[in-house]
């Protein structure tokens, strides 16, 4: 039996261990915002943060995440307000918006180590995650706006 | 592209013209010899009901449907903003529905060939106005007061002597109960009082809910008690598995059960491929249960099909000569007496959609009655399989339309709903969710087609085209739905070839034989993709031969302003549209290719290394130019710094969503030209995740995207926006890398004769 907090609640798992996690997140938790793209860490859709660090969840055992801290993005804040949720809407960012739950985790993984990124951090942090709608300009500046620093679009 | 409509097109080509007055919007009985163009030429046509769009509650709360597939182009914003505007809601107190598929209620909801907004425009005007206008009858009954004292504002309606007003809430059932006003009774709002259309500040109807990991896609349905399944297909087109073996597979926890699913017959159109399914309890235990199977196909008669022999083969029938589609005074005698001729061959490879949220679907049945849910762009073509496939009538199928985890054309055939469909009725009718892998994405999709354009040009003395020869040679998407044509069709070829706004005196166009060995399907923009790319491309290479500006050269190919009637250039397609309202305006596309080159700055002294390329292309009744400065290091590095996409859709409903549109093009486009290719070896693609199959990340975007909006007015017909963004880009940027740097590039990737 393996204990994984996730989104601040402590819950048993008894299946396989080597179930990644984003299986049990959305299969057997219900947590759907973390989404499949690749399934081999290549696209940044099922990006989480396990111990507060971005970590793709389609390569991540559910063993791995043992005794450590998960948090997808239905418990990145509270009630949708991180600044870079907010920065997300005010500046438009999504189109289809399927894989935005995992650039906006990766993004608050960037500041939570770099509070204020310039674009060649952007480009380092954020190129593991694929945009196919091609909203990458708008991601930027979003992080920016987020950052405090203001950020055209 | 709609298939019906194509088809129905063919069947009555040559017996004449409609009269239809776009204005009106609503399918209007007709004699069946006239050709029906715009929303009324598609199946289902167009619906203007209030009662079907509009639900008002008691609270004041205003439910509008959107019946169109959201994939990202933003229609759940901009299609029920225009109700809104029109009958004076106030977006805050809207709640957008998405529309389970259903044309004959709803109208047509083959969300593709950028038409949502040009079709739907002026009915979901008529929606909100005539909503508003039962809304002010009800408020002057309940007032007893005469209806020209009376108007809707911000949600309710004044009375304007008393200074009387009711909420929209107070008003719900009352106007509800009201009959529609007669269509011809209509008073629509000047469009100088819009208050939402036009504008740029329209925040997404789902911006909390993708923000927040809210939002719903296909892949996210979740029904009780629901299985989780994955399909083990055919790896070659037409093959057929002979043998499976299935021990290990059922010995993994979690697996529930294999099914066997019929293939299909090449063409197998929307239909499954077929292949050997693996149920399970979770997603995981289904993947892992895949992996186990051993399977034995036989491959069929595609197993020889090679990228690098078929190419071959593509530029030995380009080099010959074809069949001619249409032709312009005599090319021979003008070649023959040009004072410089140049001849190019241009290369695309097949591409994938890829959209980031692979082909899902929810399927169960009880009592005989099917629900669906399932990401699809095309909700009635997926009802009406899956309708088939299960024995079952349309009206017994329930679909409910999720959002789209991006579209691009693949989700226009619903293949994996059919097989949801199946897979359910072999457990007995219990929900199964079928969800593809990145790999069954890419290795059995509808492929973009793989093209050479043959391209021939004699020039004058003073370097002026003279003669021009355009041969098209690439299987045809018709190969998909019916006999192998063997080569492109008169719709294909009114995606940029033949309807080409051209001021040259003699011009041939050819196509040459390609058959089709995969599922060819309509990837975004389609074959204005090839086509853009080969003419834009030779466009420039003449400029160079002439040593002229680029721009300039453009200009005077394009020609004096003028209008081009479709039909006159032997395109019928014209995107579906009449061409007595849609012409090609030479005026508007010089206009674009102008604003995105002074945009750019062009011709201003340039840094070492960098270089502007500039291409415009008419497409889905619009125009657009996009202007590219790349520079190409010494390393052969190419980077992109800026974009400028200039874009005239006529009136522009919702700017801000436009603008996202042509960021998204301008990327697009320049993913499919520096790194896209799917190649194929034994029938089998090579590539099958974002590893081999690259798409353009963050770190290779261009630096800056600039969108220049041409003003359109109201008298002006709509325009596409979803895809016209997309054929002017490669070729924008191969001009750039050619200006920078003296490489022409004719084969697309880039990445394989540069550093992306």
């Amino acid at each position: 039996m393996i204990t994984v907090t996730v989104n601040g609640r402590p819950i048993q798992f008894h299946d396989d261990p080597e179930m990644p996690l984003l299986w049990y997140l959305r299969d057997e938790l219900g947590l759907l915002g973390t989404k499949f793209g690749c399934g081999k860490a290549l696209c940044g859709a099922c990006t989480i943060h396990l111990d507060g660090t971005a970590v793709r969840s389609c390569q991540t055992p559910v063993s791995a995440a043992a005794n450590r801290h998960v948090t997808t993005i239905e418990g990145l804040s509270a009630a949708g307000d991180h600044p870079l949720q907010i920065a997300w809407r005010e500046s438009n960012v999504p189109q289809c918006g399927y894989c935005q739950s995992g650039q906006i985790m990766q993004a608050a993984s960037l500041l939570a180590t770099t509070p204020h990124p310039n674009d060649a951090d952007i480009d380092a942090a954020m190129a593991g995650n694929i945009c196919r709608c091609g909203t990458y300009g708008r991601i930027k500046s979003a992080i920016k706006k987020a950052a405090g620093q203001g950020g055209a679009s | 592209m709609s298939l019906t409509n194509v088809s129905r097109r063919h069947l009555l080509a040559g017996l004449g013209a409609g009269s239809f007055v776009l204005a009106a919007g609503l399918p209007i009985a007709r004699g069946a010899e006239e050709i029906k163009y715009g929303a009324a030429g598609m199946p289902g046509g167009a619906v203007a009901n209030p009662l079907i769009f509009i639900a008002l509650a008691p609270d004041g709360e205003v439910s509008i449907f959107c019946h169109r597939s959201e994939m990202g182009q933003g229609v759940r914003t901009s299609l029920p903003m225009v109700v809104a505007d029109e009958m004076e809601a106030d977006w805050r107190r809207v709640r957008v529905r998405q529309a389970p598929a259903d044309e004959s209620r709803f109208g047509n909801q083959n969300t593709d060939g950028s038409r949502s907004m040009r079709h739907f425009f002026e009915p979901m005007r008529q929606c909100g106005a005539a909503m508003r206008m039962m809304l002010e009858s009800a408020a002057a009954a309940q007032w007893k007061v005469p209806l020209t004292e009376v108007a809707a504002a911000d949600h309710g309606v004044l009375h304007r002597p008393s200074g009387r007003r009711l909420d929209f809430g107070g008003l719900a059932r009352a106007a509800s109960a009201l009959p529609p006003p007669a269509p011809a009774a209509l008073v629509l709002k000047n469009p100088r009082t819009f208050r939402y259309i036009g504008k740029d500040t329209m925040p997404l109807t789902d911006g909390l809910a993708i923000s927040t990991g809210a939002t719903r896609y296909g892949i996210d349905a979740t029904l009780p008690g629901m299985h989780f399944a994955v399909i083990a297909r055919p790896p070659v087109y037409g093959g057929k598995l002979t043998h499976v073996e299935t021990a290990a597979c059922l010995k993994v926890p979690g697996v529930l059960k294999v099914v066997t699913i019929p293939g299909t017959p090449v063409p197998s159109e929307f239909l499954p491929l077929g292949g050997v399914a693996v149920i399970a309890r979770n997603s995981w235990a289904a993947i892992k249960g895949r992996d186990a199977l051993v399977p034995t196909w036989e491959h069929g008669p595609n197993a020889g099909y090679d990228s690098i022999a078929y190419r071959a083969e593509l530029e030995r029938t380009a080099g010959q000569s074809g069949e001619i589609v249409r032709n312009l005074g005599d090319v021979d005698k003008a070649m023959a007496g040009a004072a410089q001729r140049l001849v190019a061959d241009y290369y695309i490879p097949h591409l994938a959609q890829a959209p980031m949220e692979p082909p899902a679907a929810l399927v169960h049945i009880k009592d005989g009655k099917v629900e669906a849910w399932a990401c699809v762009q095309a909700p009635q073509a997926a009802r009406e399989r899956l309708a088939t496939a299960l024995g079952v009538a349309v009206k017994d199928v329930t679909l409910h339309v999720t959002l789209l985890g991006g579209g691009f054309g693949r989700k226009s055939k619903p293949d994996y709903v059919v097989e949801a469909g199946l897979l359910s009725k072999a457990m007995g009718g219990a929900p199964v969710k079928l969800f593809w892998t990145r790999e069954d994405d890419l290795r059995h999709g509808y492929y973009h087609t793989v093209s050479v354009e043959h391209l021939e040009a004699g020039l004058d003395g003073q370097g002026r085209p003279v003669a021009w020869l355009h041969r098209s040679v690439a299987p045809s998407i018709n190969a998909t739905f019916g006999p192998d044509p063997m080569r492109e069709s008169p719709d294909e070829l009114g995606m940029g070839v033949t309807n080409q706004a051209l001021d040259i005196a003699n011009i041939r166009w050819e196509t040459g034989e390609a058959a089709a060995h995969v599922r060819v399907g309509w990837f975004r923009s389609v074959s204005n993709i090839p086509h853009a790319f080969a003419i834009q491309s030779f466009i420039g290479e003449l400029a160079a031969a002439a040593k002229r500006d680029a721009k300039d050269y453009l200009l005077e190919v394009i020609g004096p302003p003028r209008l081009i009637n479709p039909k006159d250039q032997n395109d019928e397609a014209n995107y579906g549209e009449d061409p007595a309202i849609y012409s090609i305006d030479t005026a508007r596309l010089r206009r674009v290719a102008e604003t995105a080159a002074k945009g750019a700055g062009w011709g201003r002294t340039l840094p070492k290394g960098h270089g502007l390329g500039i291409a415009a292309h008419y497409s889905f009744v619009t125009y657009v130019a996009a202007v590219i400065e790349v520079e190409v290091t010494e390393r052969g590095e190419v980077i992109v710094h800026k974009v400028d996409m200039a874009v005239d859709c006529g009136p522009q409903i919702n700017p801000e969503r436009i603008r996202s549109q042509m960021e998204g093009a301008a990327l697009m486009g320049i993913s499919l030209a520096t790194l896209g290719e799917i190649s194929f070896k034994g029938g089998q693609a090579q590539q099958d995740n974002f590893d081999t199959y690259q798409v353009t990340r963050m770190d290779a975007a261009p630096r800056a995207i600039e969108v220049h909006l041409l003003p359109g007015d109201f008298a002006t017909p709509l325009g596409g926006v979803g895809e016209p963004g997309m054929p002017p880009v490669a070729a924008a940027l191969t001009n750039a890398i050619f200006a920078a740097s003296g490489k022409r590039i004719r084969a697309l990737p880039i990445k394989d004769q540069l550093r992306v």
